[in-house]
């Protein structure tokens, strides 16, 4: 089978490609990239035009997929069409399901669980077992079996012995350490960013010094280490500030926020609703402008979903008593194009360098985030100005707790090829396909 | 009868819910004590009793121990004729995973006009208001650390009875404000009247940015009591020491407790003392200014709490659900279906991003 993808704007950041091209996918590889590839070379041409980017499909490093344990919330397979449906061809799955992601089989069972999906899913597996802070997992094995990175996310490692520990035995490997930045003493039972709305709404605050504490306190176990740090899921101006530091200092530390975060504020949380919640939360409105300007400025890295499944049931809570967490797979690149490029803040190569070739890279994801001759075919097409509302019904992760729900977006994909094969297409966004000769 | 019994809810209010004071307006609290001061004189009847809500039902729900509100909303209600029943829950129950929405839609289906709602976490009333439309009366008797708005009124309407223009008067709230729904309430509510409302707490028990609510913060009992003409206390807890926000009670007390010592020291010399209760005798309150004779209102607030009850219950449940404000838009009208719990709609005049 040969696909040929005629007439889109190929953005390709890590190879410094932007340009009208023609793309040719045989089989599960990507055969050929020229200008006017004579449509007779294809079992099927899909026309485009040159509104349409054609990018490395998505990567997304930080994903819930509750398999196994939470078949109600997601599993690996709903996981997958949402985050196909999304864009994404590449994500990473955090450990914290029920058995915890620790050890050799548990590994085996997320890889496994992965091939049947025909996209790339790469589990991160926990620093500690159990996620409870206190015996190293097998690091060296897991990595042989497939781990990417390393992570207690749910949890920080509250221990900063277990942490300088960890990130000595991880750099052997050259993994990063997944950073969930929290000094859980701080919190005290906070739920929402502690701030002028946590006192209007009486609820209790998480302050932002809860994360940027612990930011501080890895950026020097890094110094004094030199092992990997990614910090996750990162949502206060203070703990920018730490981190762009450090990387003036060369440290070798990365980090990504997430889509909600660069939407939305703490005064969301005005209705009580729920899908509002999460941790860390969503902070202040000076928060957000400093995360804008950190990824324009490329402090932060990576944008991250953190798609975290929950069912309605367990959503339909009093505020403080429903569980943290949003799903995002489906509506971050149309909050990413909509926020960051539709605002002029980014163009469309750090658009992609930031949902895919750079994510690829921090976790050396070889057959992500490039399109190159040879490459596995993973390639996202994206419609940057078409508008749509979401429809949280539509979706095909099996949760609907998303902040976005009603929110008109601009920008979606409309063609996903996962390892070569058409996974998603959205037939009203194309024109007619023309038949090959 | 009173004349505002006679009439249907005026122009000034038409709600179905009372969920937070930082939404009545102006106009709606002056109806709200309007029609407290003409159900007030009923208390004082031999016979405590008009026909007004006769064949209406309205359920206590107390997720939280209460006996004088929950006792409060009783009286109010049977005052009026309605009939009242009372559902208490323990807060566990709910953490377990018990649906207050279920709960709350089960009893409406069994006829119940009103629910009369406490409990420990913030914001249940604005997501039941937000499922339920307009079809359910929900009066919010307190919850979580956000608001509780019928002590905010009856605290307004005690203290207009011996002040009647409170604009500029300095209105001073002591204790635990972290903690505090009533101080929430009262902040919100006596901006509209144009006082001018300080707090005072260790800075361990004032929340972020509590001036942004409208009012000036003191850590400094002196500076905060300086020429009050009103002084509220709030009931400090035990507990608050076990969670390290206070070193000690007997630290809190000497340098917090209102004695009669510190208001004859720092305030005006007929300033006014209340207190929501149950009260901490000796804790942030002295005896003898609790049961000072001219200067307390702690016992009226209480009788006034009765009034203003009656005029909520009143108001809501006489105002058509076709013409009461939607609860989330406060456009007037009614609700588009309840079909999705927690429906995303933004609040009008609430700045949310996206």
């Amino acid at each position: 089978m040969k696909t040929l993808l005629k007439g889109g704007r190929v953005i390709n950041p890590a190879t410094g490609l932007d340009a009208v091209m023609d793309v040719l996918i045989e089989e599960s590889r990507i055969a050929v990239i020229e200008k006017d590839i004579p449509a007779s070379q294809a079992d099927e041409v899909i026309v485009l035009s040159s509104k349409h980017w054609v990018v490395p499909g998505l990567v997304d490093v930080h994903v819930h997929f509750r398999d196994p344990g939470s078949p109600d919330k997601e599993t690996t397979e709903s996981g997958a069409a949402a985050a196909l449906a999304g864009g994404f061809t590449t994500v990473c799955v955090m450990p914290n399901t029920s058995p915890v992601i620790d050890s050799t089989p548990m590994i085996q069972y997320v890889v496994n669980a992965a091939k049947p999906t025909g996209m790339q899913i790469h589990p991160i597996a926990a620093v500690t077992r159990g996620l409870e802070g206190q015996e190293m997992t097998s690091i060296g094995t897991l990595v042989q079996n497939g781990a990417v990175g390393f992570s207690d996310d749910g949890r920080p490692v509250s221990s900063a012995n277990m942490m300088r520990k960890a990130l000595e035995y991880s750099k052997m490997y050259d993994v990063p350490i997944v950073c969930h930045a929290e000094d859980d003493s701080l919190c005290c039972g906070g739920v929402m960013h502690e701030g002028y709305y946590s006192t209007l709404l009486g609820l209790p605050g998480i302050p932002s010094v809860c994360e940027s504490v612990m930011v501080a306190r890895d950026i020097e176990l890094v110094r004094y280490t030199g092992g990997r740090v990614h910090f996750a899921h990162v949502s206060s101006k203070e703990s920018v500030n730490l981190i762009r530091q450090a990387k003036k200092e060369g440290l070798p530390v990365t980090a990504e926020t997430t889509p909600h975060y660069l939407a939305l504020t703490d005064a969301c949380c005005q209705g009580y609703d729920p899908d509002f919640k999460m941790n860390g939360p969503l902070r202040s409105e000076e928060d957000r402008q400093a995360l804008l300007a950190a990824v324009q400025d490329g402090t932060i890295d990576v944008i991250a979903t953190d798609h975290a499944p929950h069912t309605p049931d367990e959503k339909a809570m009093p505020f403080d008593c429903a569980p943290n967490g949003v799903i995002g797979l489906e509506t971050s690149l149309g909050v990413i194009l909509t926020h960051c490029y539709h605002t002029g803040l980014l163009t469309p190569t750090e658009v992609v360098r930031i949902m895919s070739s750079r994510p690829a890279e921090i976790f050396k994801l070889k057959d992500s985030g490039n399109i190159a001759v040879g490459q596995r075919a993973d390639v996202t097409v994206i419609e940057p100005d078409a508008e749509w509302v979401v429809d949280p019904s539509q979706f095909k992760s099996k949760s609907r707790n998303t902040p976005f729900k009603g929110q008109t977006l601009k920008g979606r994909p409309i063609l996903v090829f996962a390892n070569g094969v058409k996974r998603v297409e959205d037939q009203s966004a194309l024109k007619e396909p023309v038949p090959s000769r | 009868m009173s004349q505002a019994a006679q009439q249907p809810a005026t122009v000034a209010w038409n709600r179905r819910h009372v969920i937070d004071s930082s939404s009545l307006t102006l106009e709606e609290v002056k109806e709200v004590l309007r029609t407290a001061q003409s159900f007030a004189h009923i208390l004082s009847r031999p016979v405590k009793k008009i026909p007004t809500l006769r064949g209406k039902v309205v359920v206590n729900m107390f997720y939280e121990n209460s006996t004088r509100t929950r006792t409060s909303f009783e009286l109010a209600a049977q005052y009026l004729s309605a009939d009242t029943v009372n559902f208490s829950v323990s807060t566990s129950s709910v953490k377990k995973g018990e649906s207050l929405i279920d709960t709350a839609e089960t009893l409406a289906a069994m006829g119940t006009d009103a629910v009369v709602i406490r409990h420990s976490s913030s914001g249940v009333c604005r997501q039941l208001a937000n499922y339920f439309g307009n079809r359910l009366c929900i009066l919010n008797a307190g919850d979580g650390y956000h608001d509780h708005p019928t002590q905010g009124l009856l605290d307004l309407f005690s203290l207009q009875s011996r002040i009647p223009d409170l604009a500029g008067k300095k209105i001073v709230i002591v204790g635990d404000i972290l903690h505090s729904r009533v101080a929430r309430s009262n902040i919100h509510l006596l901006n509209l009247f144009g006082a001018d409302v300080h707090v005072v707490a260790p800075s361990t028990l004032l929340p972020a940015q509590i001036e942004r609510l409208g009012c000036t913060a003191h850590t400094d009992i002196a500076s905060g009591l300086e020429n009050a003409d009103v002084v509220m206390c709030l009931r400090m807890q035990l507990e608050r020491q076990r969670a390290g926000l206070i070193p000690a009670l007997r630290e809190y007390i000497r340098f917090y407790s209102i004695t009669q010592e510190r208001l004859a020291r720092y305030c005006k010399p007929d300033v006014l003392v209340m207190h929501p209760g149950p009260m901490n005798r000796g804790v942030e309150i002295a005896s003898e200014v609790a049961d000072h004779k001219e200067n307390s209102l702690i016992t009226n607030q209480v009788t006034n709490g009765v009034a203003i009850r009656m005029a909520l219950l009143y108001l809501c449940l006489s105002t058509p659900v076709d013409r009461a404000l939607d609860p989330l838009t406060r456009s007037v009208g009614l609700p588009e279906g309840n079909g999705r719990l927690y429906q995303a709609r933004q609040v009008e005049g609430e700045r949310v991003s996206v």
